[in-house]
């Protein structure tokens, strides 16, 4: 059986570490982001916002916020670097990032530490719909399917 | 690097063994290690360690030794009591009345008895601090009513039921009270006074080992065993007993009892500490449970905007050890039924902390916590996407 507390070290680093967050109030209200994606419930114990700017079809800079376990938050984490890097990904690439793209950079996470990671990509969904919303791309937008609740509240 | 001294603030999830327990336990390996069943003299020395033993918690809990059936846990006899009594009552009636906010070991045994036994079972609603009114339980009696189990401190917020007022009702309307007391060892647990047929406790709480457990049953209530065999413990615990973790236990429980004054004082100033420490440095804090009917050792608070997995995990990286309500710790990924039932939303569950102080603790643990915790939450909630109106909770 997966050990629930088992997180590893690339996890933890995350999440004591956390990346491309915003340091105070002024900044998240002075960031000129070209989309925005919210997902997840507080109910439901998992929320993540993120917030992207994009040049030339390329995410070249991302900022999050996650309610959340330490699982969910070095997730977003980890998403807002892979996204980032090498000078940031193309829009169509990162429509593709899958969950266990996220999980496997991050080495492992329990198993029933799972779902956590499952909001980030759609986060990032969220965010690349809005910035084609935005810039009259409605073509490009694509759809989720419904979320499926991951905690059973009813709301 | 070095080794960090750990603060333990989870005494309601386990204690240590009190070496003054462990010392009497230690005999029992090499030595006295007989069956007190067997016709020799190794096996009478345990026999007769265990019935001092006996005699020893029937004295504290003011009953006599006949009506003390050991067994291996809390939930076990907490097992023992619901079913053995509706096993043994159920040509009277099906219904059972408990509450939304007992342990699992309660609830999931009268779940299995309305899955598996047509049993009936009311549970109650509590009040915003956790406790069961006596005119909510009168009400929901019913004729074929055979049994009530309320909680006498809760595991969680440590919110401390009326028992003896709860118990007059049962007795008004003849029908078994049973009451999970497995937290409640600083607390009055004398059974006359507390007026109940049915005492659930064990060890793992009172500074003995885990893995032990007593159910006290009234000579006049009907009951039959779970478990059957070589008939021991009256018949109603059959299974060859542990000897060293009876006699450990019913030491323990001697000893908690005698400190309980002196010991319950020292607890709860240290619980104020605490309590009063969070929220004079933290906004946004709600303190769930009933700010004074608590147990001395219980702080359980919810940070608004956080989860409480993520500030276990900070806590824990400087060595202190607590525990959460929230989904991502619970085994069913849900949060916790008894925040939720005091009528507060599944996100103040998701953000509770319970914090339960022992025997060892010391105002040095409280002041680590009150220094590690504003920085947690505060880098959590500079995290956090949710904003959460403190006036909105309570609608
Ligand atoms: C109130 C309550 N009831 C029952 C139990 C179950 O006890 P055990 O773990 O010994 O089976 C516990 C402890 O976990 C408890 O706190």
């Amino acid at each position: 059986m997966a050990e629930p507390w088992f997180y590893t070290e690339t996890v933890k680093d995350h999440f004591f570490n956390p990346r491309n967050i915003f340091k105070t109030e002024e900044e998240i209200k002075g960031y000129k982001a070209d989309g925005v994606g919210e997902v997840g419930s507080p109910a439901c114990g998992d929320v993540m916002k993120l917030w992207i700017k994009v040049k030339d079809d390329r995410i070249v800079d991302c900022k999050w916020q996650t309610f959340g376990c330490a699982s969910a938050i070095a997730s977003t984490s980890m998403l807002s670097v892979i996204v980032t890097e090498h000078n940031g990904m193309l829009l169509d690439k990162a429509l593709d990032i899958k969950p266990q793209d996220i999980v496997s950079r991050l080495g492992e996470l329990p198993l029933r530490k799972f779902h956590c990671s499952v909001l980030g990509h759609r986060a990032l969904r969220a965010a690349i719909n809005d910035y084609f919303k935005k810039t009259k791309q409605e073509k490009r937008m694509v759809k989720d399917e419904p979320m499926q609740a991951t905690c059973g509240v009813k709301q | 690097m070095l080794a960090m001294k750990e603060v333990y603030l989870d005494n309601a999830a386990a204690t240590f063994v009190d070496p003054r327990v462990k010392a009497v336990m230690d005999r029992f390996w090499l030595k006295d290690y007989g069956n007190p069943g067997s016709f020799h003299s190794m096996g009478l020395r345990a026999l007769r360690a265990m019935n001092s033993a006996r005699s020893a918690v029937a004295n504290v809990l003011n009953c006599s030794s006949d009506e003390v059936v050991f067994t291996g846990c809390g939930t076990e006899s907490v097992n023992l009591a619901i079913k053995g009594v509706f096993a043994a009552n159920k040509s009277k009636g099906r219904h059972i009345i408990t509450t939304r906010v007992e342990h699992p070991a309660v609830l999931e045994a009268c779940r299995y008895l309305e899955k598996y036994e047509s049993a009936k079972v009311t549970y109650l609603p509590v009040n915003k601090f956790g406790q069961v009114s006596a005119s909510n339980l009168e009400n929901a009696i019913r004729p074929d009513t055979i049994l009530i189990s309320v909680m006498y401190a809760n595991n969680e917020i440590g919110t401390i039921n009326h028992i003896s007022e709860l118990s007059k009702v049962a007795k008004k309307h003849n029908i078994l009270f049973h009451t999970d007391a497995c937290q409640a060892g600083l607390l009055d647990i004398d059974v006359k006074k507390l007026g109940v047929d049915l005492f659930s406790m064990n060890g793992s709480k009172v500074y003995a080992p885990k893995g032990v457990g007593l159910l006290f049953i009234r000579k006049s209530v009907s009951i039959v065993p779970l478990i059957h065999g070589g008939g021991q413990e009256f018949g109603l615990r059959s299974g060859t007993e542990n000897v060293a973790f009876i006699v450990g236990f019913s030491k323990a429980l001697q000893l908690m009892q005698s400190e309980r004054k002196k010991e319950s004082a020292r607890v709860s100033r240290l619980r104020d500490k605490l309590v009063n420490g969070i929220l004079n440095l933290i906004p946004k804090v709600i303190l769930n449970g009933h700010p004074k009917e608590r147990l001395a050792g219980n702080v359980n608070v919810s940070f608004l905007d956080i989860e409480g997995e993520a500030l276990l995990l900070y806590l824990n990286e400087k060595g202190i050890c607590a525990s959460s309500g929230s989904a991502c710790t619970s085994k069913r990924l849900a949060p916790s039924h008894v925040i939720t039932a005091l009528g507060l939303p599944y996100e103040v569950a998701h953000g509770s902390i319970r914090f339960t102080l022992g025997r060892r603790t010391t105002s040095a643990d409280v002041d680590r916590v009150l220094k590690v915790l504003p920085g947690a939450v505060e880098a959590l909630r500079r995290l956090s996407p949710v904003h959460i109106k403190e006036e909105d909770l309570y609608g």
